[in-house]
C-alpha cells in the first residue's frame, strides 16, 4: 500500500487500507517521543502553518509539537490576533501565506469544506484540523488508534457515540473510520442532536441509553457543542446530565472492561462525571498522546506525496543502503 | 550465508574483548534478522546473551524529498540506552553508504556510544559517503545498473543473495 495523497480533508475519502497504513505509521512515530532527543529530521526546511480560525487548545498545540518533533518550522495563525478581523477572506489569508512558500496548511475554520476550498486553490498540502460540523479527520485516526491499540483490534467491536452528534465533526469523522475498519456503530443521545437520518452512514440510532450501554466495548463520548446551537435543542443542562451523562451508576453498568473516550474537552458533571473520566477505563489522556503520533504520521505521509524538485526523478533503492 | 554469518560473529567477538558492551542494532527490515542471527552465533559461541534491537531510518534519510511515496516506516526498539556502548549496526547491502549515514544520525538520539561499528552482509561498493564497514560478509562488486537482493528466510522464507541485471 503506497501514500499518495497530498491532503487530509476528511476520512469519508480514505480507504480502509490507507486508514490502516496511517495508524501503522503512528505507531512508528510514538516511539520518537520515548527518545532521549525527542526529534526527527524527516520535514526539515518544511514550513507548517496552523491556520486556526476557531478556538482549540488541544489540537493546535498537538500538530505544533508534531511539526516541530520532525523538524519542520511553524507559524501559527488565530483569527484574534490576525488579519481576518480586518475583513480578508478565506482565500487571501491563505495566498499570502503561500506567497511565504509554506508547505502545510492546517485549516481549523467553522465553515464545513474550507479545506477542499484550500486545496483546490493552493500549492500547499492542506490538511483538516475540523471543518465546522463537517469532518476532523485526525481526531478519528487517533480515536481508531487508541481503539486498536488498547483492544488489540477495531472490527467487530460494537462502538457507542454517544451525545451531541449533530453538531459534531468528531462523530462523522468517526463514523466513517469505524465502520470503514469493520466496527459496529451505535449513535445515541438527546432526538434533537441525534437524527434518525444518521443511519444512511451504515449505523444504529438509539435513544435508549441502557441499551446501548451494556453492550457497548467503546464509549465516545462527545460534549455538547452549544457554540453551533442556534436554538436550544434540550430543555437545560441539568436535563441532558441526568438523562444521558455518563455517571458512576451508569458505568456500573457497562462492561468491566469498557474503553471509556472523549475528544475533549470535558464538561464534568454534563457528559461525564469526574469519577468516570478519571476512571481506570477512561483512555482521555492517553488519546491525547496518540493523537501527536497521528499527526506526526499524517505530516510524514503527506510530506512524502508531494510533489516537488522534477528533476530528482528518484531511484529509491529500497532494502540496499 | 550462514558460513558468512558465521565468520562475522567471530570476527565481532575477536574486536570487542567486553562484549559485556556491545549491542547489536539491526536496520529494518532485513538488518534486525541478521542481527539476531549474529547475536545467536555470539551465544553458542561464547555462551553471552548480546542484547540486540531494531531500528527504523525512514525518518533520518536524506533522499525523502526524492521519493514519489513516502517509505513505510518500521518499528524502532533499542533494548537499552547506547551510552558508552559499543554498538554493531547490522545491515543487508552496503551501497551508497546513505542508510549507514541516516542510522548514524538516528542513533545519536537515543544516547551517546563509546564505539559504533558497523555490520553487512553483502558489500556491493558506488559509496557516497566517506562510511567504511568493520565486518563484511561477502564483497559483491557490482555496476550501478545492478540490483542486488537479499533474502531472509524470517522474512522472505528463504536465504538467498541474486544479482539482477536491471535497466538504467
Amino acid at each position: 500500500m503506497n501514500w499518495t495523497r497530498r491532503h487530509l480533508l476528511g476520512i469519508e475519502e480514505l480507504s480502509a487500507e490507507e486508514i490502516t497504513l496511517v495508524l501503522d505509521t503512528a505507531a512508528s512515530f510514538k516511539e520518537v517521543s520515548t527518545r532521549a532527543i525527542k526529534k526527527v529530521p524527516a520535514l526539515r526546511g518544511r514550513t507548517v502553518v496552523n491556520l486556526f480560525l476557531e478556538p482549540s487548545t488541544r489540537t493546535r498545540i498537538s500538530f505544533e509539537l508534531a511539526a516541530k518533533r520532525l523538524s519542520a518550522d511553524t507559524l501559527n495563525i488565530t483569527a484574534q490576533a490576525s488579519s481576518i478581523t480586518k475583513g480578508e477572506t478565506l482565500k487571501d489569508t491563505a495566498r499570502n501565506i503561500e506567497a511565504m512558500n509554506a508547505d502545510f496548511v492546517v485549516l481549523r475554520h467553522s465553515a464545513a469544506g474550507s479545506p477542499r476550498f484550500l486545496a483546490d486553490r493552493l500549492n500547499a498540502g492542506i490538511i483538516n484540523a475540523g471543518d465546522g460540523a463537517h469532518e476532523h479527520p485526525t481526531q478519528a485516526l487517533l480515536d481508531v488508534f487508541t481503539i486498536r491499540e488498547k483492544l488489540g483490534r477495531v472490527a467487530g467491536l460494537n462502538v457507542l457515540i454517544l451525545g451531541d452528534i449533530l453538531f459534531s465533526r468528531v462523530a462523522r469523522s468517526n463514523i466513517w473510520a469505524l465502520t470503514k475498519l469493520g466496527a459496529t456503530v451505535t449513535l445515541c443521545g438527546p432526538t434533537t442532536l441525534v437524527p434518525d437520518g444518521f443511519r444512511k452512514m451504515g449505523v444504529k440510532v438509539t435513544h435508549h441509553l441502557d441499551d446501548a450501554l451494556r453492550d457497548a466495548d467503546v464509549i465516545n463520548l462527545l460534549r455538547i457543542q452549544h457554540e453551533r446551537q442556534r436554538r436550544s435543542l434540550f430543555p437545560s443542562i441539568g436535563e441532558y446530565a441526568s438523562l444521558f451523562g455518563l455517571n458512576e451508576e451508569r458505568f456500573r453498568r457497562t462492561r468491566p472492561d469498557v474503553l471509556i473516550m472523549h475528544p475533549g474537552p470535558i464538561n464534568r458533571g454534563v457528559e461525564i462525571s469526574s469519577e468516570v473520566a478519571d476512571s481506570a477505563r477512561s483512555v482521555i489522556l492517553e488519546q491525547v498522546t496518540n493523537g501527536l503520533a497521528v499527526r506526526m504520521a499524517v505530516l510524514f505521509l503527506l510530506n512524502g506525496a508531494q510533489p516537488r524538485n522534477p528533476s530528482g526523478e528518484g531511484t529509491p533503492t529500497g532494502g540496499e543502503s | 550465508m550462514r558460513r558468512a554469518i558465521s565468520r562475522m560473529a567471530h570476527e565481532i567477538v575477536e574486536q570487542n574483548e567486553n562484549l559485556g558492551d556491545l549491542v547489536l542494532t539491526g536496520l529494518q527490515t532485513r538488518g534486525v534478522f541478521l542481527a539476531r542471527r549474529l547475536a545467536g552465533q555470539i551465544h553458542e559461541s561464547t555462551g553471552r546473551e548480546i542484547p540486540t534491537g531494531a531500528l527504523d531510518v525512514s525518518m533520518h534519510r536524506d533522499d525523502l524529498h526524492l521519493r514519489k511515496v513516502p517509505p513505510a516506516v518500521k518499528s524502532t526498539d533499542l533494548p537499552v540506552g547506547l551510552d558508552d556502548k559499543t554498538v554493531v549496526v547490522v545491515d543487508d547491502v552496503f551501497f551508497t553508504g546513505r542508510t549507514v549515514r541516516a542510522a548514524m544520525d538516528a542513533l545519536s538520539d537515543f544516547g551517546r556510544p563509546r564505539r559504533l561499528q558497523l555490520a553487512v552482509l553483502i558489500d556491493r561498493g558506488h559509496r557516497e559517503l566517506p562510511i567504511r564497514p568493520d565486518y563484511v560478509g561477502k564483497n559483491v562488486p557490482t555496476s550501478r545498473q545492478e540490483h542486488i537482493r537479499v533474502q531472509i528466510k524470517e522474512e522472505d522464507g528463504v536465504d538467498e543473495v541474486t544479482l539482477d541485471k536491471r535497466e538504467a
